[in-house]
């Protein structure tokens, strides 16, 4: 994918220094960072060449790019320590990055700060199959976790699709979810205990190996805290017995309506599945020709309704849920014979993202939360949005838990497209929160929806949030400028909104 | 939920005449936790005329209440519609209300396998030292925008502001239930549990005392059944079992019992919070176990000094929840690094320093 949007000025309340961005002002800066960061890091593990640097520009959301000042590879954790004292001393902004697979900018580079690479971080430390723990650095992939746990029949639950490549680092970042989590919980679930350094540079700890810990919750502030609170670099996951069997039943609906019903009907009848997923037409129509999953073409609307545990568990749910999913008139259901059918229903579903890459040169995806009972409501204004900008949009929800992701089609190369695709995506988020939701679900704010905070909540509560971000971080180094957006800010986009999406100036870039 | 409202407006009132005076307030629920904790201190802000369920939908699983909602009103209500607060939060008496529940952040017997307190608040709104109502979370189970400021509050003993209003996830009932009881001693028990842990059973809740082991399974009809057949043990009536898991939720059973006499004595109960794995603790006095041995209770006249660095030494913590002299401190007190991030917490919340000052540590 390409995309073309110039890098964002460091928003807020960076506790800057001259924000100079003469090239000679940036050469200048950097070699003074690299000669001090050589006192605690070995040359190998400091790149600053341009050829080095510039794979880091961006994250998983391309269109936002910024070329680091530096970036640091470093090995151990004294590493890392002696590089954040290095950074807090001088009030150098520090971006911590796992795979960079984060889907908000949370990890694009500050133009005059180090970023972090923690990829080194890549042991599995522990899986004790008796507390049904393990400790991980890091760097550990998602699935590695998994994969090494299964010889004892366990596996960490949490799924987000890009468990292949994410690091828990990066999950525990974003609080990350995924098509299980309805059942199983989000990241902060699973989690037990995080180890860290402060922005100073000093080791701390959230969480223990206990269930809880003396004092506030503060691990529950860090998990999903966008590498702003603190830097991790070690976690104890829970590990969760793999379930003897999964079945998934597959239902087609004529219409949205119906099958938003249908989603709040298995959920009133006292079942919560293992994964509840929501297609509409145009995504599966792409999910089809991507991954020839069998697909019912004609309908409007399918869901993934899947359940999981014992055989007679299994059965007595399935039946259950083909109940109530008939009952709310869906128009075909099939439920999966087998491991391998099973795994071609989701097969379509999980690869909904680079499908629609398929078929668009870019594509942005939205994570806002509804309630579960508004989904068609969304769906419909959705539709009416994609008339209204003149943008193609397919749609998969994790329908169980009311998160939806909007998959916006476009071309980043035409300015224009761009412009009506990020004022598509902000109105998406503001009806979100108008539903009585949230403009993100599981993906994070990072740069991405700074505006839309704006939207959901209040100057004070703004003012908390960089009240609680000033507790952990004084100097505001870690990952400046993202999540909470400033006073200013708000403002200025308050204004924007006045004229009703006819933004003044419009080819600028704004972010 | 406005600021507007009398009742609402009462609180805030109160809440800036405490802080332009600076005089500490005393946030009261229904009264049934003061016991737990340090010693509360400052004038009362009743919280009990803040009642009432703001919206309640079965389909969504979740419940928005106010904070001074009686517990039991919101249980009843829950019950209803075939639903339930998953972590069982203990009662102690009758009385007790929502935002009592949810600012002490206590869990019951079932928690080590369905989750805290914490885990199930989705939003709270929030009164600050200015009197102004803040919103944090929401009502829907994923929710990422801004640091999660709502679960923070859960088990923060009142110290950060007034909690109003609530937001809980809540689950269906399960529809089976079961409770086997073994003969066996704490290390078999222990060893026992973590067994089962790793496997795909329908295990709710445990406990050990006294030599017994109880299980309670829950779930799918069918799991509950093929899993009481492939462990055996003796089977209670359902009445008995419903008895005994609510006389360790809300500490009925004589064990958590301390009579006058005895806590003048020197005796004591702690809560001991530990990795499930940490063998049986050499600590002299009985232990009740719950959590599949992660929350193990012990009634002694040992030095807290001795308790604590037991605890610590496996992992865990010790909270000393009942005793006549609580001057070792209720609370185990975290490393100096997280304690700074709590003296800036609670300067950014409470920078008059009204909110229960001294409910967590008396220093905070």
């Amino acid at each position: 994918m390409n995309a073309v949007i110039a890098a964002p000025p460091p928003a807020d309340a960076a506790p800057a220094p001259v924000l100079d961005y003469s090239p000679e002002f940036v050469a200048a800066r950097r070699a003074e960072v690299v000669a001090a960061l050589a006192a605690v890091l070995p040359k190998s593990a400091i790149l600053s060449r341009h050829e080095d640097t510039v794979p880091y520009e961006c994250d998983g959301l391309t269109a936002y790019r910024a070329l680091p000042l530096v970036v640091v590879i470093p090995e151990t954790e004294a590493q890392v320590a002696g590089v954040l004292k290095i950074c807090s001393e001088r009030k150098i902004p520090i971006v911590p990055r796992g795979a960079g697979t984060g889907l908000s900018g949370g990890a694009l580079p500050h133009p005059l700060g180090v970023s972090l690479s923690l990829a080194k971080f890549n042991k599995i430390l522990e899986i004790d199959a008796l507390s049904c723990t393990a400790i991980v650095e890091c760097g550990v992939r998602n699935l590695a976790i998994s994969d090494a746990a299964a010889p004892l029949g366990l596996y960490y639950a949490p799924d987000p699709s890009s468990q292949i490549a994410c690091t828990i680092g990066g999950n525990v970042a974003e609080n990350s979810g995924g098509v299980h989590c309805l059942k199983y919980g989000l990241t902060l679930h699973n989690v037990r205990r995080v180890r860290g350094l402060t922005a100073e540079g000093e080791r701390i700890e959230f969480g223990s190996a206990a269930l809880d810990a003396p004092g506030l919750d503060l691990l529950a502030v860090v998990v999903g805290s966008e590498g702003m609170l603190a830097v991790t670099t070690e976690v104890t996951v829970k590990l969760t017995p793999k379930p003897p069997l999964a079945r998934c039943i597959m239902a087609s609906f004529a219409d949205v309506e119906s099958a938003g019903a249908a989603v709040a009907n298995v959920i009133a009848s006292g079942i919560i599945p293992a994964g509840l997923e929501l297609m509409d037409k145009p995504m599966t129509e792409v999910a089809e020709a991507f991954v020839h999953a069998g697909y019912d073409l004609s309908a409007a609307a399918i869901l993934l309704c899947e359940s999981d545990g014992t055989e007679a568990e299994v059965a007595e749910e399935i039946e259950r849920m083909t109940q109530v999913l008939e009952a709310s008139g869906a128009s075909r259901i099939e439920v999966s014979r087998d491991e391998a059918q099973r795994l071609k229903f989701w097969s379509g579903r999980k690869n909904a993202f680079p499908a629609s890459g398929g078929i668009s040169p870019d594509y942005m995806c939205m994570d806002s939360t509804i309630p579960r009972k508004r989904l068609a409501e969304m769906l419909r204004s959705i539709e009416e949005m994609a008339v209204k900008y003149d943008l193609r949009c397919v749609n998969v929800f994790h329908a169980g838990d009311g998160n939806l992701h909007p998959l916006i089609l476009f071309d980043a190369n035409d300015r224009e497209q761009m412009r009506r695709c990020e004022l598509f995506g902000a109105e998406i988020l503001e009806q979100s929160v108008r539903l009585g939701g949230t403009v993100t679900g599981e993906h994070g704010v990072g740069v991405e929806k700074l505006n839309s905070m704006c939207v959901q909540f209040s100057p004070g509560e703004r003012a908390l949030f960089f009240a609680v971000k000033q507790a952990f971080d004084p100097d505001h180094i870690l990952n400046p400028g993202k999540v909470i957006p400033s006073l200013q800010r708000c403002a200025e986009y308050g204004k924007m909104h006045v004229h009703h999406g006819l933004l003044p100036f419009p080819d600028l870039p704004r972010f | 939920m406005r600021t507007a409202e009398p009742v609402l407006r009462r609180l805030s009132e109160q809440v800036r005449a405490a802080a332009a005076a600076a005089l500490p307030l005393d946030i009261q629920g229904g009264g049934t936790k003061t016991f737990y904790g340090e010693a509360p201190r400052g004038e009362a802000l009743a919280m009990t005329s803040l009642q009432g369920i703001s919206s309640y939908e079965p389909s969504e699983l979740v419940v928005t209440a106010r904070a001074g909602t009686r517990l039991a009103e919101l249980e009843t209500v829950l019950a209803q519609r075939g639903q339930c607060l998953p972590f069982e939060p203990p009662r102690f008496a009758t009385g007790g209300t929502l935002g009592g529940m949810v600012a002490s952040g206590l869990s019951g017997p079932a928690r080590a396998s369905t989750g805290a307190l914490r885990d199930y608040v989705l939003g709270v709104s929030l009164l600050n030292a200015r009197g102004e109502l803040l919103h944090f979370g929401g009502q829907v189970e994923k929710n990422v925008a801004g640091y999660d400021v709502s679960r923070l509050l859960a088990g923060s003993w009142g110290i950060l502001g007034v909690i109003c209003e609530v937001s809980l996830k809540v689950l269906p009932c399960p529809p089976a239930a079961a409770t086997l009881r073994f003969d066996c001693d704490q290390a078999r028990a222990l060893a026992q549990l973590q067994a089962w842990s790793a496997q795909s059973l329908p295990l709710r809740a445990s406990a050990w005392y006294r030599e017994q082991l109880y299980l309670r399974l829950a779930g799918a009809a069918a799991a509950v059944h093929s899993a009481c057949e492939r462990l055996g043990g003796e089977r209670l009536t359902p009445e008995t079992a419903a008895a005994w898991w609510d006389s360790l939720r809300d500490h009925r059973h004589e064990f958590f019992q301390l009579s006058a006499s005895e806590l003048a004595a020197g005796e004591c109960l702690w809560r001991l919070s530990l990795p499930p794995t940490a063998a049986t603790l050499g600590l002299p006095g009985p232990q009740l176990i719950e959590w599949g041995g992660a929350q193990r209770w012990l009634r002694t006249h040992t030095d807290a000094a001795v308790v604590r660095t037991a605890a610590a030494a496996v992992g865990g913590h010790a909270t000393l929840v009942r005793a006549a002299d609580k001057a070792a401190g209720a609370f185990t007190r975290p490393s100096e690094a997280v304690m700074r991030v709590h003296r800036r917490l609670k300067l950014a919340f409470d920078p008059a320093g009204i909110f229960n000052p001294g409910r967590l540590y008396a220093d905070l």
